[in-house]
């Protein structure tokens, strides 16, 4: 049998602020086929979907549905073309039952226009039992685990007569059992005829689900075969552009005493019994999946969040840490995930945003100086090379990677001893990236201690000394960087899940 | 680059100084349609006329770049008012009358404070019901009556130093006591955070909840002296006076460039705004503007500011992010 192409894009490009986000994309997906397309954090392939479900439009390039020229300028006009999105991070209105979410926006109505509750509850009847799945219909999705949610998402796309599912890191928060189901699932739809493309940077699934694999890196395709004619390290090479562990701008510093001794570390956020340490001049990682507990500790251990139990030390000192006063009175400073929501105050300009930590160094006997708050701001600005007009402008101006290094420069100004950097390169571009691993190596130089927390392997084995793996709210490893590698990063990373599912 | 930076300075000035600029066109075109409007009789008249909602607009500008709101002020002023005069006619001392008046504004914007920041009621809420008790209060204390025949106390309201009214004279010192507050101490910088993004100011180890209460608290005496003020300018304790002042007050930071989003607002931008609703009623009043079509123009001038602030904040915003990417694309080309 020839398989047509349902979907197909030519020479897609699209461009944001700051960074060229597609490059002359060319990509297609057959009748009855998983195609899948991987890349690192921030190469496009997000920003290629969204242009296919007509949520971004591109600056140039075209569209075939069914070898037909198309423009998507909307998600509802995709959904009419036949596709179908289930996004990474669900959204829901978690007081909807299964029956109400499944037509939404579609209701069938009878004559008198009132919403027709017998029609859905029998076409939701007729669909759950036609899929084989074992839902009530009158169940709130407040009360459905995220992979019940995912597999609603997938009926919803199969009552649409959707043939064209895009599915985007389905897997990133759900246990191994559930993503077995997931796979019949798709290999079901596989059978019946739809295109299914499916991004993912997990090397196990990709090899296991895909008809075809294409690469992107940094906005291009650079590479499409059958999965056949790839093997996992042709994948991974592809995909880094470079061997694991270099281009980055790593040196080796003497490692001192241990200046942060966390021992039993428990909080009601979701993790239990995390020890522990970090030493003068070390860069430690914590590796894990989505939702292992990573981002928890450590907001817990700055003071925005409570902990119940454990010890924490800092340079042999036991602390009381209740706020995040104490731990900058400790000299740890945490730079969080979520910029935009901890990290600025996007309505004020730069000088407020940098010296917002560390306000005592600059208002003494009840006055502000000036002079000496430019000075220190321009200083630290330029050193970690914040590009901006000047230090008066509004932050919200700003792109991504500059909001970022302002972040770091409010907490550098504090002088600490002590950096947590949660994914300190998310969401910004490949050059800021770089610039920010050449800060983290000048830091470390002067003697202090980093905790890089980081959802990208390569990242994570290019920078640390050391590294901690968590899974399910423990830390299931330790791994010195003489034996960093992905595989086994990723065995500890899910050594646990398999317990927990 | 060199262009781009002037372009930037010049749009952050333009923003940041259209309040100004529309105060000096205002008084242009005043002075053009009544050739008595600049008499410095007509201008001190209008100073004593907004001096008393000015002090409560400085309270309000503070509370809404915290993000936070004081409808209750209206109410408070009426209390604390009363019971200043009151405290006046049983003792005799100004300065015990003074201090009680602020002591009651306080401690009613305490209770303010801690309703928002102990048990979470939102700031609108929490002041909606105060201004109902400090209200009921008041009328309960007087038994509905108004108080008269104060004496002395009236010098609050009616005594000068020079030629300029006592409460003009307040209304500046509260006015510098603002301008400084806000740009020159630290609880002005973090009080802009809170506003601005409370979440991130509180990650950066501000004290978030006692910037809140600090923020009531100033208000509060700000509060405080109004209500003595009033009841010294109208020469009666009066338990419903200063219905209403809450959005006179509003009114004026809000056109004076105060963002209701929080993080933004100057003490000279308020001072203006407080002008520009001044002069608009003394213009028309003064040219004879039937007074229920004044209503609707005042109305009118409100939306229209607010709405011209936002689009020219939006219009710079969208201006500098193209800037940016025009930059960055010169970069690559160079690259």
């Amino acid at each position: 049998m020839t398989q047509r192409n349902l979907l197909e894009v030519r020479h897609i490009s699209k461009s944001f602020p700051g960074v060229k986000a597609l490059d002359d994309v060319s990509f297609s997906v057959k009748e009855g086929s998983v195609h899948v397309l991987c890349g690192e954090n921030g190469a496009g392939k997000s920003t290629l979907m969204k242009i296919i479900n007509g949520i971004y439009h591109p600056d140039g390039g075209e569209t075939l549905i069914r070898g037909e020229k198309v423009r998507i300028d909307t998600p509802i006009r995709a959904g009419e073309l036949g596709v179908s999105m289930i996004f990474q991070e669900l959204n829901y209105t978690p007081e909807m039952s299964i029956e109400e979410s499944l037509f939404a926006g579609r209701w069938p109505k009878t004559r008198f226009g009132r919403v027709d509750w017998k029609a859905i509850r029998e076409r939701t009847l007729k669909l759950l039992a036609q899929e084989n799945l074992p839902y009530d219909p009158e169940t709130k999705l407040k009360d459905l685990s995220i992979s019940n949610l995912q597999m609603l998402e997938i009926l919803k796309a199969i009552s649409r007569d959707a043939d064209i599912i895009i599915m985007d890191e389905p897997t990133s928060s759900i246990t191994n059992k559930e993503i077995e189901i997931l796979f019949e699932k798709i290999n079901d739809l596989r059978a019946r005829g739809k295109a299914i493309v499916y991004i993912s940077h997990k090397m196990d699934e990709i090899f296991r689900i895909a008809d075809e694999i294409s690469i992107l890196r940094d906005g291009r395709v650079v590479e499409t075969r059958p999965r056949d004619q790839f093997d996992i390290d042709q994948v991974i090479a592809l995909m880094v552009g470079r061997a694991l562990g270099q281009g980055y701008p790593k040196e080796e510093v003497a490692r001192g005493d241990v200046v942060l001794d966390v021992e039993h570390f428990s909080g009601p956020s979701g993790f239990a019994d995390v020890s522990f340490n970090v030493r003068k001049g070390e860069i430690v990682g914590f590796a894990g999946l989505v939702g292992a507990g990573r981002t928890e500790v450590m907001r817990a251990l700055f003071g925005l969040d409570a902990h119940t139990g454990g010890t924490v030390q800092v340079h042999g000192k036991p602390v009381a840490i209740r706020n995040v006063q104490d731990s900058i009175r400790n000299g740890v400073v945490m730079l969080s995930e979520d910029r935009r929501r901890f990290g600025i105050v996007p309505v004020r300009d730069v000088k407020e945003n940098v010296t917002l930590a560390s306000m005592r160094q600059f208002f003494r006997k009840g006055r502000l100086h000036k002079a000496k708050e430019r000075r220190k701001v321009e200083e630290i600005c330029g050193r970690i090379n914040v590009k901006m007009a000047s230090i008066d402008v509004q932050v919200s101006t700003l792109s991504g990677g500059n909001q970022q290094k302002v972040v770091l420069s409010k907490w550098m100004l504090q002088d600490p001893d002590i950096l947590i950097l949660d994914e300190p390169t998310r969401g910004i571009d490949v050059g800021a990236k770089f610039e920010i691993y050449k800060l983290m190596t000048s830091l470390v130089k002067e003697g202090k201690s980093i905790i890089m927390v980081s959802s990208e392997l390569p990242e994570l084995i290019g920078m640390c000394d050391r590294m901690y793996v968590m899974a399910g709210g423990r830390i299931t490893g330790e791994i010195d960087r003489a034996d960093f590698s992905q595989e086994t990063i990723m065995r500890y990373a899910m050594n646990i899940v398999r317990k927990a599912g | 680059m060199n262009n781009l930076m002037t372009r930037e300075k010049w749009q952050t000035i333009k923003s940041r100084y259209s309040i100004y600029l529309v105060l000096i066109v205002m008084i242009i075109v005043c002075n053009l349609l009544n050739e008595n409007f600049l008499s410095p009789r007509n201008i001190s008249n209008i100073s004593a006329q907004i001096s008393v909602t000015t002090i409560l607009a400085f309270g309000e500008t503070i509370l809404i770049i915290g993000g936070l709101l004081d409808l209750s002020c209206g109410s408070v002023l009426a209390l604390a008012g009363v019971l200043s005069v009151y405290v006046f006619k049983e003792t005799g001392s100004l300065s015990v009358a003074f201090a009680v008046g602020l002591l009651v504004g306080v401690l009613c914007n305490w209770v303010n404070g801690i309703l928002v920041r102990r048990f979470n009621i939102p700031a609108f809420i929490a002041t909606l019901a105060m201004m109902t008790v400090a209200r009921g209060i008041a009328l309960l204390f007087t038994k509905g009556q108004n108080i008269y025949q104060i004496g002395d106390y009236v010098w609050f309201g009616q005594g000068k130093i020079g030629f300029v009214p006592l409460p003009v004279v307040f209304m500046i010192i509260i006015g510098i006591l603002t301008w400084y507050i806000l740009g020159h101490t630290s609880f002005g910088r973090s009080l802009y955070a809170v506003g601005g993004n409370e979440e991130a100011a509180r990650a950066s180890g501000i004290n978030v909840g006692r910037v809140k209460i600090g923020a009531y608290l100033i208000n509060g005496a700000f509060v405080g002296l109004a209500g003595i003020l009033l009841m010294a300018r109208t020469n009666v304790g009066a338990p419903n006076s200063g219905q209403g002042y809450e959005f006179e007050a509003l009114t004026a930071a809000i056109i004076g460039g105060t963002s209701f989003s929080g993080g933004l607002g100057t003490a000279g931008g308020t001072l203006a705004g407080a002008f520009i609703v001044g002069f608009l009623n003394n213009i028309m009043n003064l040219t004879g503007v039937d007074s229920y079509l004044q209503q609707v123009i005042k109305g009118a001038i409100i939306a229209l500011a607010v709405g011209y602030d936002m689009w020219a904040k939006v219009n710079r915003t969208r201006k500098t992010l193209g800037a940016a990417k025009t930059s960055n694309e010169r970069k690559e080309a160079k690259v």
